[in-house]
C-alpha cells in the first residue's frame, strides 16, 4: 500500500498507528486479546467448577498466604504503570526514557515470575502435586497459563530491548513496543482476576 | 518514496496542545494507578478482616476486580480514546461471551457429590 | 504471459509455494490441501457405508470402524471444510473489498502452514498405533488416559496446532476487512460473502480459543495425569462436553455462514437481480453469530443437567430459526421474478435452499428437549447434521467452485459434466441421508459398526450406501471435469464470464499479483454492476498509476509451523517406545518455532516496490490479451 506518512515534522504523535502496518497490528492485536479473554474465561470456569474437588488433598485455605500474593500483585500492578510511562515517553520521542522504563518493567516481571516459581515449589513441598486432585490440576493450569504468558512477554520485551538498543524510536519499532505494553496490561488484568477469584476467594472461603 | 521506516527521529511532531494533553493524560493515569492500589488494599482487607459474611465479601471483591478491569482497559490501555471503536467492539464481545462460559462451568456441571 | 514481476519469476515453483505470502497463492494451497483431506475423509465415509451396507458385515473390525468414524468427522470439519472455505475467503475477500492483499500477508502464510502441519500430525496417527477412536467429540472419560490409545494424543496435538492456524487466519480476515477496504466500500456495501466471512472470523476468534483451552486440558490429562475429568480425584466429566460444545456449536456456524455468503453471491448474479433485503441479511448474520454462542447445551440435553437449563437452551435454539428463516426468504425473493440462468453454480445454490430448510426443520425437532431423548444417538441426528453440512456447506462449496473457478484458473469448468455431477450428487445425497431420518426414528443407533438382520433396517441401509457411492462418483466427475477443462481450455482467459456484480470481476484474469493497478472507487452496493448500468462498465480509479508496495516472501512461516509440528510429535513420543528422550524433541521443536519467530521480529522486512513502469507493462499486456479475445 502506498500510504505516506508525513515525517518532515518529526515523530508523529501516535507513532504506533502512523503507518498502515502499525494500524493493522493495532487492530489485530486487540482482536487477539479479545480471543484471549474467552480462552482465559474457559480456564477460570474450569477452576471455579473444580475448586472444591480436593479429593482429600490440601485445600485452598491451607495453602494460600496473603502476604505473598499481595506482594506479587503490587509488583505486577507497578510494572503495568511503568510500561504506561514508557509508552508515554515513546510518543514524545524520548527514547532513553522509554528504554529505562521498559527495562524496569522487565525486571519487575522477572521478580514476579521468581515469586510465582517460589510459590509453586512451596505448594509442591506441601503436598499439592499437579495430579493430586482436580483442584490442584485446575489451579496449576490456570495460574501456570498466566505464568507462561508472563514468560512469553518477558522474552518478547527482552528481544525488543536488545534489538533496538541503539535504534531510537522508529515507525517500525514503535508498534512493537506498543503491542507489548498492551499485552502486558492484559496480563495484569488477568492477574487481577486471579488474585481475586483464586487467592482471595480461596482464603475467604465461600 | 522516502519511507523513513527504520530511522529514528530528531524531534517529536507533537504540537504544544498535544503535549499538554499527554501531560494531563499521564496525571490521570497516575490517579488511576492510585485507585488500583487502593482497590487492591480494600480487597485484601475485606478478606483478611473476616468481619463480613463470605457471600458478601466475595461479591464485593469481584465487584472491585471489575472496577480494576475497567481502569486497566480504559485508562492504561486507552480504550476510551478515539479510533478504538473496533477494539471496544471485540473486547466487549469477548467479555460478554465469556459470561455464559463461566456461569455454565460453575453452575451446570451436573450433581456434584464431594 | 508475463503477468508477474521479474521478482517472483526467479523462484522455482516449489520454493515459490513454500515461501509465498500472496493471498491468491495461499488460497490455491488451501484449496489443494483441503481437497486432499476431503478426498481422504470421503473415502472413509465410503468405507463406513460399505461396512453398513449389509447386516452383520465383517468388512472392517469394530476398532477400525471407530477409527474411521472418528477420523471422518474430525477431518471433514477441521481439515476439509475449513480450509476449503478459507481458500475462497483468502482469494476473494481482498478482491471483493478492493484491497491489494490481506492485512498480514506473513500471518496468512503462517496460518496455512500451521493448519497443514496440524493436519499432517493428525494423519500420522495411522502409522503409529492407530487413529483416534473416540468420535470427533472425544468425550471423556472415553478419550482420557485410562481408556483411549495413542490416537487421541495425535487428535489433541494435531487439532491444537491446526486450530492455532485457523485462529491466526480468522484474526487476519477481520483486520483485512476493517482496515483494507477500498475508498467508498463502506461496511454496508461489502458483499455478503465478506460479511458472513467477517462474522465467521469473529466466531473463530471466540470459539477456537475455548477449544484451545479444552484441548490443553485434555492434553494435560493424557500426558501429565491432570485430574480434570475423573470423578475419583474430584474431577467432573461434564466439563469437557461443555468446553467442547462451547466451541463446537459456533463451529457449525463458522462453517455454514461462509456457505450462506457464497449462495448470496451466486443467486443474485444468476437471477440478474440485486440481493433481496441486503441489510436484513447482514443483520440476520450477526444475530446468528451471537445466538450461535448461546445454544451449545442442546448437544447435552441427555446429560441430565436439569429441566430449567434444558428449557432455556431449547428456546434459545429455536430462536436461531428466525434469522435463518429471514435468510431463506430473502434468497427465495431474490430468485422470484429474476431472469434465471441455471448454470451448475446456480443449480447448487438454488437446491441448497430447500435442502438446508430440511436440515433446519430437523434441527428444530432436535431442539425440543423433551423429545430429543427419542432421537438422541440415532441415525436421525446423523441425517440432520449431514443435511446441514453436505446440503449446506458442500453444496455451497460446489456452487462456489463452479462460480469462481474461472477467476482463479482462467477458464470455466465444463457445464455438461458439471450438470451430470450436480444431479448425481444431489440424488445420491438425498438417497443416503433422507432414508437415515427414518432409520433413526425406527431406532438404529449411530456409531455402531454392525446390526442384526430382519429389523427392517436392511433395505434402507443398502439404499443409503448406494447413495453414498453416487456421491463418490459425483466427486470423481468433478475431478475429471477439472482435468478435462484444463486440457480443453480456450486460448484466452475469461475476465467476467457470468456478468458479475462484485469487485472480483473487475480485475484481469489471471489476477495480477497486486490485484488492482489502481484502487477502485466504490459507488454502490454491487459496485461493478453499478458501473455497468450507470458508468462505462469499468471501475473508476482513486489514485494515479504509481509504484506498488508488495510484501516479501518468507520461508519463516514454514519453519515456525514445522517447529510446532516437531514439538507436538515430541510430546506424543512420551507414549511411544522411543530411542530418544521425548523432551529433547520437544525442546528442539520449540527452539525452531520460537527461534524463527525471533528471527522474524529481528529482521526488519519492509517489502519491495513494483515500479510504475512494470505495472504499466503488465497492464498493457493484460489489455492486449483482452483485445485479442
Amino acid at each position: 500500500m502506498s500510504e505516506t506518512v508525513d515525517v518532515s515534522k518529526g515523530l508523529p504523535a501516535h507513532p504506533e498507528r502512523a503507518t498502515l502496518e502499525g494500524k493493522n497490528k493495532f487492530v489485530g492485536f486487540w482482536v487477539f486479546l479479545s480471543g484471549e479473554v474467552t480462552m482465559f474465561a474457559t480456564f477460570f470456569g474450569t477452576y471455579l467448577g473444580l475448586r472444591n474437588g480436593t479429593a482429600g488433598g490440601p485445600e485452598a485455605a491451607d495453602l494460600f498466604h496473603m502476604p505473598l500474593v499481595f506482594i506479587m500483585t503490587m509488583i505486577l500492578l507497578t510494572s503495568s504503570l511503568t510500561s504506561v510511562i514508557a509508552i508515554t515517553a515513546m510518543k514524545k520521542n524520548q527514547f532513553k526514557k522509554m528504554k529505562l522504563w521498559m527495562w524496569i518493567t522487565f525486571f519487575l516481571g522477572v521478580a514476579f515470575l521468581g515469586f510465582e516459581i517460589y510459590e509453586f515449589v512451596e505448594y509442591v513441598h506441601y503436598g499439592l502435586g499437579f495430579s493430586t486432585s482436580a483442584f490442584a490440576s485446575s489451579f496449576y493450569s490456570l495460574v501456570g497459563l498466566h505464568g507462561a504468558h508472563v514468560v512469553f512477554g518477558l522474552g518478547w520485551v527482552l528481544l525488543l530491548l536488545i534489538r533496538y538498543n541503539r535504534a531510537g524510536i522508529t515507525l517500525t519499532n514503535a508498534p512493537k513496543f506498543y503491542m507489548f505494553s498492551l499485552y502486558w496490561h492484559f496480563i495484569d488484568v488477568v492477574w487481577v482476576f486471579i488474585f481475586t477469584v483464586v487467592y482471595l476467594m480461596g482464603i475467604g472461603g465461600g | 518514496m522516502a519511507d523513513h521506516l527504520s530511522e529514528p527521529f530528531e524531534k517529536s511532531a507533537m504540537t504544544n496542545e498535544e503535549k499538554v494533553k499527554t501531560e494531563r493524560e499521564m496525571r490521570i493515569q497516575f490517579i488511576a494507578f492510585a485507585f488500583m492500589i487502593a482497590l487492591t488494599f480494600l480487597a485484601f482487607i475485606a478478606v483478611g478482616a473476616e468481619v463480613a459474611p463470605p457471600g458478601f465479601v466475595i461479591s464485593f471483591i469481584i465487584f472491585l476486580a471489575f472496577i480494576q478491569l475497567f481502569l486497566q482497559l480504559y485508562y492504561f490501555m486507552h480504550l476510551k480514546d478515539k479510533d478504538h471503536g473496533w477494539a471496544n467492539t471485540f473486547m466487549v464481545s469477548g467479555l460478554v461471551l465469556s459470561i455464559p462460559t463461566i456461569v455454565a462451568l460453575i453452575l451446570i456441571i451436573g450433581v456434584v457429590k464431594y | 504471459m508475463v503477468r508477474e514481476a521479474a521478482h517472483t519469476l526467479k523462484k522455482s515453483l516449489l520454493w515459490d509455494l513454500l515461501t509465498t505470502v500472496d493471498h491468491k497463492k495461499i488460497a490455491i494451497l488451501y484449496l489443494i490441501a483441503g481437497t486432499l483431506f476431503f478426498g481422504k475423509a470421503g473415502l472413509m465415509a465410503i468405507l463406513i457405508r460399505i461396512q453398513l451396507m449389509i447386516p452383520e458385515n465383517t468388512f472392517v473390525t469394530g476398532q477400525t470402524y471407530n477409527e474411521l468414524l472418528s477420523m471422518h468427522g474430525t477431518i471433514m470439519l477441521f481439515l476439509a471444510a475449513t480450509p476449503l472455505l478459507f481458500a475462497f475467503m483468502n482469494y476473494f475477500i481482498p478482491l471483493q473489498i478492493g484491497a491489494r492483499d490481506v492485512a498480514f500477508p506473513f500471518l496468512n502464510a503462517l496460518g496455512f502452514w500451521f493448519f497443514f502441519f496440524g493436519g499432517i500430525l493428525l494423519s500420522l496417527s495411522w502409522f503409529f498405533g492407530g487413529a483416534p477412536d473416540a468420535g470427533w467429540t472425544a468425550y471423556v472419560p472415553l478419550s482420557s488416559r485410562d481408556y483411549a490409545g495413542i490416537g487421541l494424543d495425535f487428535y489433541v496435538l494435531g487439532l491444537q496446532i491446526s486450530g492455532f492456524g485457523t485462529l491466526i487466519s480468522g484474526i487476519n480476515f477481520i483486520v483485512t476487512m476493517i482496515t483494507m477496504r477500498a475508498p467508498g466500500m463502506t461496511l454496508l456495501r461489502m458483499p455478503l460473502f465478506c460479511w458472513t466471512s467477517f462474522i465467521t472470523s469473529m466466531l473463530i476468534v471466540f470459539g477456537f480459543t475455548p477449544l484451545a483451552a479444552g484441548l490443553a486440558l485434555l492434553m494435560l490429562d493424557r500426558m501429565f495425569d491432570g485430574q480434570f475429568f475423573l470423578a475419583a480425584a474430584g474431577g467432573n466429566a461434564v466439563i469437557w462436553p461443555h468446553i467442547f460444545w462451547i466451541f463446537g456449536h459456533p463451529e457449525v456456524y463458522i462453517l455454514v455462514l461462509p456457505a450462506f455468503g457464497m449462495i448470496s453471491e451466486i443467486i443474485p448474479v444468476f437471477s440478474k437481480k440485486r440481493l433481496f433485503g441486503y441489510t436484513a441479511m447482514v443483520f440476520a448474520t450477526i444475530v446468528i453469530g451471537f445466538l450461535g454462542f448461546m445454544v451449545w447445551v442442546h448437544h447435552m440435553f441427555t446429560l441430565n443437567l436439569g429441566p430449567i437449563t434444558n428449557s432455556i437452551f431449547a428456546i434459545l435454539t429455536m430462536l436461531i430459526g428466525v434469522p435463518t428463516g429471514i435468510k431463506i426468504f430473502n434468497w427465495l425473493f431474490t430468485i422470484w421474478g429474476g431472469k434465471l440462468r441455471f448454470t451448475t453454480a446456480m443449480l447448487c445454490a438454488s437446491s441448497f435452499v430447500p435442502t438446508f430448510v430440511l436440515g433446519g426443520v430437523t434441527g428444530i425437532m432436535l431442539a425440543m428437549s423433551p423429545v430429543t431423548h427419542l432421537y438422541h444417538d440415532t441415525y436421525f441426528v446423523v441425517a440432520h447434521f449431514h443435511y446441514i453440512i453436505l446440503g449446506g456447506i458442500v453444496l455451497g462449496l460446489l456452487g462456489a467452485t463452479y462460480y469462481w473457478y474461472p477467476k482463479m484458473f482462467g477458464h470455466c469448468l465444463n457445464e455438461t459434466l458439471g450438470k451430470w455431477m450436480f444431479w448425481i450428487f444431489y440424488i445420491g445425497f438425498h438417497l443416503t441421508f433422507f432414508i437415515q431420518h427414518i432409520l433413526g426414528l425406527i431406532g438404529m443407533p449411530r456409531r455402531v459398526n454392525v446390526y442384526l438382520a430382519d429389523q427392517g433396517w436392511d433395505g434402507m441401509n443398502l439404499i443409503s450406501s448406494i447413495g453414498a457411492f453416487m456421491q463418490g462418483v459425483a466427486i470423481i466427475l468433478l475431478l475429471i471435469n477439472v482435468i478435462y477443462s484444463a486440457k480443453k481450455r480456450p486460448n484466452h482467459p475469461v475476465d467476467d464470464p457470468w456478468d458479475g456484480r462484485a469487485l472480483e470481476w473487475a480485475t484481469h484474469t489471471p489476477v495480477p499479483e497486486y490485484n488492482f493497478a489502481q484502487v477502485p472507487q466504490v459507488r454502490s452496493l454491487d459496485p461493478l454492476f453499478y458501473e455497468k448500468i450507470h458508468g462505462d462498465g469499468k471501475m473508476k480509479p482513486t489514485e494515479p498509476l504509481g509504484d506498488i508496495h508488495m510484501p516479501n516472501g518468507s520461508f519463516l512461516p514454514f519453519m515456525i509451523a514445522l517447529g510446532s509440528f516437531i514439538a507436538g510429535f515430541g510430546l506424543i513420543m512420551k507414549h511411544m517406545d522411543a530411542w530418544i528422550n521425548p523432551y529433547i524433541v520437544v525442546v528442539l521443536g520449540l527452539l525452531v518455532m520460537f527461534g524463527s519467530m525471533a528471527v522474524r521480529s529481528w529482521k526488519e522486512d519492509h517489502g519491495y516496490h513494483i515500479t510504475k513502469e512494470n505495472v504499466e507493462a503488465m497492464e498493457r499486456e493484460a489489455l492486449a490479451d483482452e483485445r485479442n479475445r
